[in-house]
């Protein structure tokens, strides 16, 4: 293990690195920029690609391009980016290509508050793109934590062939902290599964498989002919309008997300157990409530975390296990968006502490609400 | 081999119109890929939206059809992963320079090596008959009703000035011309563009007494003009001509993915 200090942003850089990320493609904006910089340093001395597009969109499309062609790729960027974004991740859920995304979230809508903190992003990371289809999101909170999950990010995207979105905010990508950085053999990776090369036909090696299985496509290059389709497809690839192909395929792309959330879920309890009140929250925010429920368990006042790590899918059976019948508060850096899942998740209302205004949500004012509303 | 072999012939019929210039277009390509003995799995064929976007489906290669505009910056990143392999895209001109008009412009600057074959039929023809950005002045599609006030882009200019290294158009009414000229960008090492003028008379040419192909090929084949004939003309009477054959070939300028691969050795001797 090896003691660094840096900012989230260079750790996402390091860790995809280790991940065995070769290819890049970004767009300058705030706050995710270093990002951008820090792969542009390590990527060519690696063997890796790194490449500045055009625009947004344009990044997006050239990682998804990378990955087909069998790279592990990686684009980063910030909300008004990721809106631009959003047709090529649906692109990249559709034709189930691996590749992540790292959005640096900041304050919005639009322009907003490109230097200040924000957790607005949240619902778009699930939603954000046209039509149903499958979605992974992490948000880590501490900063080896982000190490972590930037490496969880690819195992995922190339063990689901899906895009895998990796939230921070602007406090967690610019704040320098202390990462412990593991040693490489300690380091778990996943490649994705390919076809063997060599066949006559790809017949059972196309969009084709059991339901909850990703399905093994192969790269560009591979010495097969495969096709990789926009438009909804058959099994085989190619376009169709038929209803029930349309259907089953659509159920198998979601089914592969859908039968491993025991997987893909990770949450992080925190002296939940002899707690009455739960707060539930994610993000740099979650760092304020473990600041607030060490104060006021001093005062004798029992609160306790509950910290999605995986956003997306939701975790609704771990939070309702967690949370039983308790009072909950769900804290957040925007008007009120993860909320809506944990209402559905426990079918009931719950207590909320909002703040979209640039500033995070301080220990102290956790404190208050739950000393004020909550007891 | 025969050209044949670079078509998905499982996937005929294809779903253009009857008449259409694209399956000339198709056959150029497919003919260069044969003429220069490629092979199938060494070639990834990326298209955008439309009808040139379909072509993705018919040619038995790697193949990706992707989304309205983009298929060049998708291409950048098949290019940039794989300098080794031959990357070819095909547009159209909505694809190519109206949505996809930014990646157009930067791909030629960078002069990747990418083949870009546009497909100018002056109309989006899979929506219905809209104005293009090639699109006559004057002419009525579904969105000028009473004529197209906008001036349209010079394909041929606009991929010279923003540093393609080989810049050539056809009409698909040379079909010989128009697969000698794709064969010649194929072998060029950098960023070529080559602008296939087409005909759309199904929505284009409905609404300009250009009704059906063989009209419509007609007033393309009395618009064209070969560059040596138009050489020996005054300006006068070139004024209206579509000029035909290869603008600019510049084999100096070093090749993107050539000058990365330098740059890493660079990065990596300093170690």
């Amino acid at each position: 293990m090896k003691r660094v200090v840096m900012p989230g942003n260079e750790t996402v850089a390091h860790a995809a690195v280790a991940a065995g990320c070769r290819f890049y493609a970004g767009y300058p904006i705030t706050p995710s920029s270093e990002l951008a910089a820090e792969m542009s340093k390590l990527l060519p001395k690696v063997g890796g690609k790194f490449i500045q597009m055009e625009d947004e969109i344009a990044s997006m499309a050239a990682a998804i391009g990378a990955s087909v062609a069998g790279y592990k790729a990686m684009t980063a960027t910030s909300g008004p980016g990721f809106s631009l974004k959003q047709e090529h991740i649906g692109l990249a859920c559709m034709m189930e290509v691996p590749v992540v995304i790292v959005n640096v979230m900041r304050g919005g809508p639009s322009t907003g508050l490109p230097t200040h903190p924000a957790q607005g992003d949240v619902m778009q990371a699930r939603w954000g793109t046209h039509g149903d289809h499958p979605i992974i999101a992490l948000a880590p909170a501490f900063p080896t934590e982000i190490y972590m999950e930037t490496i969880r990010a690819f195992n995922l995207a190339e063990r689901f062939r899906n895009p895998v979105i990796l939230l921070l905010d602007e406090i967690l990508a610019h704040t320098y902290e202390v990462v412990d950085i593991p040693e490489p053999e300690e380091i778990e990776l996943v490649d994705r599964k390919l076809p063997p090369s060599g066949l006559d036909r790809l017949d059972f090696y196309t969009y084709q498989r059991k339901e909850g299985d990703p399905p093994l496509l192969p790269n560009f290059f591979q010495g097969y002919n495969f096709h990789f389709e926009s438009l909804a497809h058959d099994e085989m690839g190619f376009p169709t309008t038929d209803p029930e192909k349309v259907t089953h395929i659509s159920r198998l792309r979601e089914a592969k997300i859908e039968k491993h959330r025991e997987e893909i879920w990770k949450n992080d309890e925190y002296m939940l157990e002899d707690a009455e009140i739960v707060i539930f929250a994610y993000g740099s925010v979650a760092r304020s409530a473990k600041e607030a429920i060490n104060r006021l368990r001093a005062e004798g006042i029992k609160v306790g975390l509950f910290r999605p790590v995986t956003l997306w899918p939701f975790p609704q059976q771990p939070l309702r296990k967690a949370v039983e019948e308790r009072k909950v508060l769900v804290t957040e850096m925007n008007s009120g968006q993860m909320v809506y899942e944990v209402e559905r998740a426990l079918r009931r209302d719950v207590f909320t502490l909002f703040k979209a205004d640039g500033t995070p949500i301080s220990p102290v004012e956790i404190m208050d609400k739950i000393k004020g509303e909550l007891i | 081999m025969s050209y044949m072999d670079y078509v998905r012939t499982f996937k005929l019929p294809h779903s253009w119109c009857p008449g259409c210039g694209i399956g000339t277009i198709m056959q150029a390509i497919v003919r260069a890929f044969d003429a220069l003995g490629w092979k199938n799995e060494d070639i990834a064929f990326i298209t955008g939206i439309g009808c040139s976007g379909r072509m993705s489906t018919y040619i038995n290669t790697n193949s990706m059809h992707t989304t309205h505009g983009r298929p060049l910056a998708f291409a950048t990143g098949v290019k940039l992963a794989r300098p080794d392999k031959h990357v070819v895209v095909v547009s159209g001109d909505g694809d190519a320079l109206a949505i996809g008009g930014n990646h157009f412009i930067h791909a030629a600057r960078r002069n990747i090596d990418i083949k870009l074959v546009i497909i100018n039929n002056s109309v989006y023809g899979m929506t219905g008959g809209q104005v293009s950005p090639t699109t006559p002045q004057m002419f009525r599609t579904q969105t000028t009703p009473y004529g197209n006030i906008e001036p349209n882009f010079d394909v041929v200019k606009l991929a010279i000035a923003a540093g393609a290294t080989f810049v050539a158009r056809e009409s698909v009414t040379r079909p010989r011309n128009l697969e000698k000229v794709i064969e010649k960008s194929f072998l060029h090492k950098g960023f070529s563009v080559v602008e296939a003028i087409s005909n759309c008379h199904i929505n284009l040419g409905r609404r300009n007494k250009l009704k059906d192909q063989i009209t419509m090929l007609r007033w393309i084949n009395d618009r064209i003009i070969p560059m040596n004939v138009a050489k020996r003309k005054s300006p006068e009477e070139i004024k209206d001509k579509i000029i035909l054959g290869v603008f600019h070939e510049d084999k100096e300028r070093e090749e993107y993915t050539q000058l990365y691969e330098k740059l890493v050795e660079t990065v990596r001797g300093s170690k």
